[in-house]
């Protein structure tokens, strides 16, 4: 049984509907993001499960049991804000005891605990100061201690890095991940910073238009991208489109000439689809021979290898290869062929 | 530059003179009850004044029953309109700013008429009920300043996040209300108190139409039949209302560095 389970969720505000026919399941102690271009309704879904919003449809249960029926205070679960949101008026200690206080632990245990968080988060030296008087990142590790001091079932985080330097941000992101797993806390994760989610994540769910367009591990999202949105919000590959044409071998034709396509492809003939080719699986190749042809426009040398960018009829392509494998003739200006192997294009398909 | 100083040292100059001078000039006649020297008679009378005692003690009383009522109507009311339904804000703020539109006279004789002898409410009938008439009504003239105090309060702060975030954190609405919004806007709520303060302890058509021993009717009972005490009086009066400032500064800067876990 997951951890977690959404199924159905549909919100809308006023005529527009922000989430549609959204499904998640989350197992125990699982890091999973929701990564997706501004306005794909990842934090709606996240107040959604956090209690601050009602879908108009479908269920969200923890362990089996539907939370709808609860309010935020009674869900047990700890949010991390993009804000901070820490109480300006208390100190750092109070902040984190807030949520042992609210539920009447202790004196000695939310000391005990408070401490053992602050700990945690490396500013056990600053529990006596105002938050006004600490840096971003260290209200967001605070705020961090704050939401998991009262022990909740779930934490979810609303781009809780990026307010914070870049520096910062990568230090707070293995930060949050190393205690994540100690903690083994099942969290939820926003972000539309994809190398942030693939960084973090043990699955990624990548948005678009209030919908879950692809739910997998990171390795998954990068590589074979479901569709078209996701291989172009990824970035990663090249995306190519142009027409089906099926004879005794089946192409795809476009602007900067043809692919070779394995046969399972023939039954969409006359159609036009997107595919996508990862950058390693292209190659150089004599122009006289080549099935497409297209012209340097820059190299980039990347340290083991180079990225070469080549303009292909209207689509600009990414190749990657070892600097010592690029011939001689590789060069900006000039005018050169470009192969791929059958099996190593992927089929995009446009979910709309 | 040197003339520059010089106008700002002026005007300013000016403007404390515009102020101070009439005071000085009170002060300087509330010393001279004796004929040919300055002396404290006129303070001696005042504070020897059995009705001064009362009508001030009354007055106080009821001006912090009416920030406690002001209080209770406003906070929660300014809280929910900002988190629930912004929108309706400029309604309540329109709301808010009719007592400085319609005068008093008309709420006294409202309250007069509805809640008379012989209504189904006698609220005038007895000294309490009129009382509690009275704290409404003052309530009800504070109300543009509290409400505006408060809700600048409010917006001095992310109050929707905060809010949110104590209560994933288990906090319930009362929680949410005494813990993190009152605390954080104590400075407006001090503010907007010590305005109702003051209006209360001044006002006089309310307490005069329902005929009770407040210090307003008293201030000008004695300006109408004595010389030298109504300026004592003024004198008193302003020194109070010095005092209740200072007391309100001292506490807001104490009380915020007295929580402690
Ligand atoms: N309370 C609300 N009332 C009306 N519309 C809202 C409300 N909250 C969100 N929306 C709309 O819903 C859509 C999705 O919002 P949401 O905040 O979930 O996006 P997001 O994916 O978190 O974007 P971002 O990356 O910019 O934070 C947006 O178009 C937003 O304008
Ligand atoms: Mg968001």
């Amino acid at each position: 049984m997951p951890f977690i389970e959404m199924t159905a969720l549909k919100k809308s505000f006023g005529s527009t509907q922000v989430v549609r026919d959204f499904e998640l399941s989350l197992g125990k102690g699982e890091f999973v993001s929701l990564l997706g271009p501004s306005g794909c309704g990842k934090t709606t879904v996240l107040r959604m499960v956090a209690g601050f919003e009602t879908p108009d449809v479908g269920d969200i249960r923890i362990e089996g049991e539907s939370v709808l029926r609860h309010r935020a205070s009674q869900r047990h679960i700890g949010m991390v804000f993009q804000s901070y949101a820490l109480f300006p008026n208390l100190t750092v200690a109070e902040n984190v005891a807030f949520g042992l206080k609210v539920a009447r632990a202790a004196v000695a245990e939310t000391r005990h605990r408070v401490d053992e968080m602050l700990e945690m988060v490396g500013l056990g030296a600053m529990r006596d100061r105002y938050p006004y008087q600490l840096s971003g990142g260290q209200q967001q590790r605070v705020a961090l201690a704050r939401a998991i001091a009262p022990r909740p079932r779930v934490l979810l985080l609303d781009e809780p890095l990026s307010a914070l330097d870049a520096k910062i941000r990568a230090a707070l992101r293995s930060e949050i991940r190393t205690i994540q797993r100690q903690l083994g806390i099942t969290t939820l994760f926003v972000t539309h910073d994809q190398e942030e989610a693939l960084s973090m994540s043990d699955r990624i769910v990548v948005m678009n238009g209030g919908k879950a367009e692809q739910i997998g591990p990171p390795e998954a999202i990068y590589n074979r991208p479901g569709t078209r949105f996701v291989a172009e919000f990824i970035g990663s590959l090249n995306v190519i489109e142009g027409q089906i044409v099926a004879g005794d071998s089946t192409h795809l034709v476009f602007s900067g000439g043809r692919l070779d396509l394995l046969p399972n492809f023939a039954g969409l003939a006359g159609q036009s689809v997107a595919v996508a080719i990862r950058p390693q699986s292209l190659r150089f190749c004599a122009e006289e021979q080549a099935l497409m042809r297209g012209v340097v426009r820059n190299i980039e040398f990347l340290g083991a290898f180079s990225r070469v960018h080549v303009s292909c009829g209207s689509a600009n392509l990414l190749v990657d290869g070892f600097a010592r494998d690029l011939s001689t003739n590789v060069t900006v200006g000039s005018p050169i062929g470009l192969t791929v192997r059958s099996d190593e294009i992927l089929h995009l398909f446009d979910n709309k | 530059m040197i003339g520059k100083r010089f106008w700002s040292w002026t005007i300013f100059a000016l403007a404390a003179l515009y102020f101070l001078l009439p005071l000085v000039g009170m002060l300087e006649f509330s010393l001279r009850a004796r004929r040919g020297a300055y002396s404290l008679d006129a303070y001696r009378n005042v504070l020897n004044d059995a009705q001064f005692h009362q009508t001030l003690g009354y007055s106080l009383i009821l001006s912090m029953s009416t920030v406690v009522l002001g209080l209770l109507i406003v906070a929660p009311t300014a809280f929910w309109v900002q988190l629930k339904i912004p929108r309706i804000r400029p309604l309540v703020e329109f709301i808010t700013l009719l007592p400085l539109v319609i005068p008093p006279i008309v709420i006294a004789f409202g309250y007069i008429r509805l809640y008379n002898t012989s209504s189904v409410l006698p609220l005038t009938g007895s000294a309490r009920g009129t009382d509690l008439l009275l704290t409404a009504g003052y309530a009800t003239l504070s109300l543009p300043y509290m409400y505006r105090a408060i809700d600048t309060g409010l917006r001095a702060i992310d109050i929707r996040t905060l809010t949110e975030a104590a209560q994933s954190l288990g906090a319930g609405w009362m929680t949410v209300l005494t813990r993190v919004v009152l605390p954080n806007i104590s400075v407006a709520i001090l503010s907007g108190s010590f305005l109702t303060f003051a209006i209360v302890i001044g006002e006089y058509v309310l307490a005069a139409l329902l005929d009770r021993p407040a210090f307003g009717p008293y201030m000008v009972w004695m300006g109408s039949n004595r010389a030298y005490e109504p300026a004592a009086l003024a004198v008193i009066s302003f020194g109070l209302t010095w005092a209740a400032m200072a007391a309100i500064q001292f506490l807001a800067r104490r009380g915020h560095h007295s929580v402690k876990v």
